[in-house]
């Protein structure tokens, strides 16, 4: 597996996800960087979708709130709370999106980050939903369609959720 | 049934990796594998034919099962979708942290 592949975890069953991916920058860096309000528009949101910091106060108990916009004007917003902000290992927060049909919604987010050796960093984000329910729905509600092109690749899949016996 | 709460059996999951390395079985293999009583095994397979996991055939005197194609690929495309959308939020993460090493090495 490469250094820079993103790996999602999402167990059959429960009600979290678990993303680690790896980074050729020293821990310092990628805490610093991913707490800087004017650096988080460059790679928060999706590609074709700009983001804007409404609020970003980074400290425990402070608010955040960002709007991803498309070309039409369209507005996609998000929000929380930090937590805890223990530099620059551990960011703890609330996440909600503001688009969902009812509100209430809300996921606990966790944020390690690891040193690893070479000046490289291991982000590990754990998101905790309030149901399995509400996680399968949020995944899926993005879903894309058509996808249809390999059908027995069970084993692999398996191992992507990984499934121990 | 939904194929997440289907999923979320080992039993179920032993069944679905039996199926995908085997292709198709009549249920009398099926039990074969394991260790628990067959109306339990034919209770598991219930589940996961309610959740399209697994398709059925009635052929002679025997109930012949096969993974279900469609459901699987919802499946994938869900994990696809997943990582796509974190690897791409990444990859641009990694573009500010290469500037701003430079930055601080300056």
């Amino acid at each position: 597996m490469s250094a820079h592949t993103t790996t999602v975890f999402a167990e059959p069953g429960k009600q979290e996800i678990h993303i680690t991916r790896e980074f050729d920058a020293p821990r310092e860096l990628v805490f610093k960087v991913c707490l800087d309000p004017k650096l988080l528009p460059e790679w928060w949101g999706p590609r074709y979708l700009s983001t804007e910091v409404d609020k970003m106060d980074v400290r425990p108990g402070g608010q955040w709130r960002f709007i991803n916009r498309d070309a039409e004007g369209n507005t996609y917003a998000f929000h929380g709370v930090y937590h805890e902000i223990c530099a620059p290992e551990r960011v703890i927060d609330t996440f909600e999106f503001e688009g969902l049909p009812e509100a209430g919604h809300v996921t606990l987010e966790t944020m390690k980050l690891e040193e690893l050796p070479g000046g490289r960093t291991k982000m590990t984000v754990q998101s905790v939903f309030q149901s399995i329910a509400d996680r399968d729905a949020t995944l899926q509600s993005g879903m894309e369609s058509g996808i249809t092109d390999t059908y027995n690749r069970l084993e692999e899949l398996l191992e992507k959720f990984k499934i121990t016996q | 049934m939904d194929m997440f709460v289907a999923l979320a059996d080992p039993t179920r999951r032993n069944i679905l990796e039996l199926l995908a390395t085997s292709g198709e079985l009549p249920a009398t293999a099926i039990y074969q594998n394991f260790p628990i009583s067959p109306p339990a095994v034919s209770q598991h397979l219930k589940v996961l034919r309610e959740a399209r996991l697994v398709e059925m055939e009635k052929r002679a005197q025997q109930h012949v099962y096969r993974l279900n194609p469609e459901t699987l690929s919802e499946f994938e495309a869900w994990v696809k979708h997943m990582q796509q959308r974190w690897e791409e939020r990444f990859a641009a993460l990694d573009i500010v942290l290469e500037r701003e090493k430079k930055k601080g090495d300056a």
